[in-house]
């Protein structure tokens, strides 16, 4: 018990370091991201820069607060469409029930039988590798173990109780659906969300990572990481950094997801 | 047995099915005329013409469907737009130098994860359990291109043990091919030991906390007899289903090892076929991929009922 409580105590703070990171990088960074020095290129880390420079003088510390703006903002709106598009799936499916339960479930069933990066991969090559592009393939992606999970609570919430003593009190099936059914799908969701933050995180940076994420000059971790391949040698700090941030991210997100596992749901506990 | 076996091959055809049309839908899916798309922007209207009758772009959508499956049953993907390469050599080319190291990384990673995940679920809430989850974690945590990138900095650079990036074939030197293929299967196998360590240990708990492991240890089996004989062996069922998914996933998901270790694999050329819009590739990659995370996923449940014979009789 009490370790879990460590590891929440210590996933939750890493995860606010990083948020409070990006949104100070969205008003102010040490340098600007993007300026091109011309005298401290692949400059070691000192009391100047930090973490050092890049092989165009970019002060790194800067360019890695500014990609963790577009890391974060690229992985809330990816969670975000994969949450809307699949409660939506989920509630018409579990509420409706029949046969537009039928169809759906067996488009999302098939969604769900392939590797969630292959489906990424593929409708990338359509919607184009840029930060929208993204932001639809990875939510669309995902959106179906959202549909399966909200569909699984919907349906067991219909049939209880308080649902039909509100219908026969003369609510609509929208009032019902806002009040009393949206409302208990959030503990699992929650969970769901959590771990899908953190899959937003790794996918997108393995995007940019392979060039068809965000398009440089603009930082992202991983095509910071990419970039710095060449360099490796002699500039250690460029890949050791944006990798550090993407793991810590990650290990915070896992931890923070793991707790509230255990919490929201006390019969996984230990597990 | 062979009820099972029909059954999930028949449940099989429809996401394969599913997959060719997705596959084959893609191509419309992009914005603006496939054929101005390969030709570029220079194309005079009458080689426009030409190629959209050898694509059979004029053609209606279900025909051209039937017509594309139909070669593709054939073994028939097209060429490469930029090589001028067919398709399906081509990717299967690749698609083994992926598959070897796959399948090698998976293995080693299961031989080291599975009994780790067990021993920890036995010593629940242990010492050894505590620091097995946290390394799995953290594991887990690091994504494969950084930890990658960080072996290559270490033994490749540094110390100088291994060499740094490129793929040698088995065929043409087996000792370089193996000095070549260390890191990216370390990699590899430290990437997935994370994951398999812990479902191995979830599944393992879910079993030791069933009444017949209660019961066994009320008519006073021994422990080691009651972890090998009831626990183990039921909680195996999970993670085997798991590795199949793994190996699957793997198929898309090598592209980043691939890329740090310039390994010439199927990961590699999909995304190259993406960045330089070579649809053909892609839709053939896609369609590889597919084709053996369906097989793969078949081959898995039809070996489960060795671990569960109970699934076998339903």
């Amino acid at each position: 018990m009490k370790t879990i409580k460590l590891n929440a105590a210590i996933g939750a703070s890493v995860t606010g370091l990083v948020v409070l990171a990006a949104l100070v990088a969205l008003v102010w960074t040490p340098y600007d991201p993007l300026s091109i020095g011309f005298t401290d290129r692949l400059a070691a880390p000192s009391w100047v820069h930090w973490l050092g420079t890049d092989e165009f003088g970019r002060d790194v510390l800067s360019r890695l607060m500014a990609a963790a703006s577009t890391s974060l903002r690229i992985s809330i709106l990816t969670v975000m469409t994969a949450v809307l598009l699949g409660t939506i799936v989920g509630v018409a499916a579990g509420y409706v029930r029949g046969w537009t339960d039928r169809i759906l479930m067996a488009c999302n069933n098939a969604l769900l039988a392939f590797p969630g990066i292959l489906l990424a991969l593929g409708l990338l090559s359509i919607a184009g590798a840029n930060e929208r592009g993204i932001v639809v393939a990875l939510g669309l992606a995902y959106a179906p173990s959202v549909a399966r999970i909200v569909r699984g609570s919907v349906m067991s919430l219909r049939e209880m109780d308080y649902v039909a003593a509100s219908r026969i009190m003369g609510n609509s099936e929208f009032f019902i659906i806002r009040r009393h059914i949206l409302p208990n799908c959030v503990a699992p969701l929650i969970v769901l969300a959590t771990s899908m933050f953190g899959w937003a995180i790794l996918a997108e940076s393995a995007l940019s990572f392979l060039g068809l994420g965000v398009p440089p000059p603009a930082p992202t971790w991983g095509n910071m990481l990419a970039a710095s391949r060449p360099f490796i040698a002699h500039a250690f700090w460029l890949a050791l950094f944006p990798g550090l941030c993407i793991s810590l991210t990650l290990l915070s997100i896992n931890l923070l997801g793991d707790a509230l596992r255990d919490h929201l749901d006390p019969r996984m506990r230990g597990a | 047995m062979i009820r099972l076996l029909s059954q999930r091959l028949l449940a099989a055809l429809p996401t394969l099915l599913l997959s060719a049309i997705a596959v084959f839908a893609m191509i419309r899916l992009i914005p603006g005329d496939p054929a101005a798309l390969m030709l570029g922007d220079q194309a005079d209207p009458a080689s426009l013409a030409d190629l959209r009758h050898l694509l059979g772009l004029d053609l209606s959508l279900p025909t051209q469907f039937m017509r594309w499956a139909e070669r593709a049953l054939h073994g028939n993907l097209g060429v490469s737009i930029r090589t001028g390469e067919p398709v399906l050599p081509l990717v299967i080319d690749r698609f083994w130098v992926s598959a070897r190291i796959i399948l090698i990384a998976v293995t080693v990673a299961a031989a080291i994860a599975i009994p780790a995940g067990m021993v920890a679920a036995w010593r629940q809430n242990g010492k050894l359990d505590i620091s097995l989850v946290s390394m799995a974690t953290v594991l887990l945590s690091i994504p494969s291109f950084w930890l990658g990138l960080m072996l290559l900095y270490v033994f490749g650079l540094k110390l100088g043990m291994l060499p740094v990036v490129g793929y040698v074939s088995f065929s043409e030197n087996a000792r370089a091919a193996l000095l070549y293929i260390v890191l990216p299967l370390a990699t590899l196998v430290l990437h997935e030991i994370g994951i398999l360590i812990r479902m191995a240990r979830s599944s393992t708990l879910d079993v030791l906390r069933m009444d017949y492991i209660t019961h066994a240890r009320a008519k006073g089996l021994s422990e080691a007899t009651i972890l090998r004989r009831h626990a183990f062996r039921n909680a195996f069922g999970p993670t085997w289903t798991l590795i199949g998914l793994m190996l699957g996933n793997l198929l898309g998901g090598i592209a980043v090892v691939e890329t740090v270790f310039t390994i010439p694999g199927l990961g590699r050329l999909l995304v190259d076929s993406i960045l330089g819009r070579d649809y053909p590739v892609i839709q053939g990659c896609l369609l590889v991929i597919a084709f053996v995370y369906v097989l793969i996923n078949l081959v898995v449940d039809l070996l489960y009922p060795l671990f569960d014979p109970r699934v076998a009789e339903q």
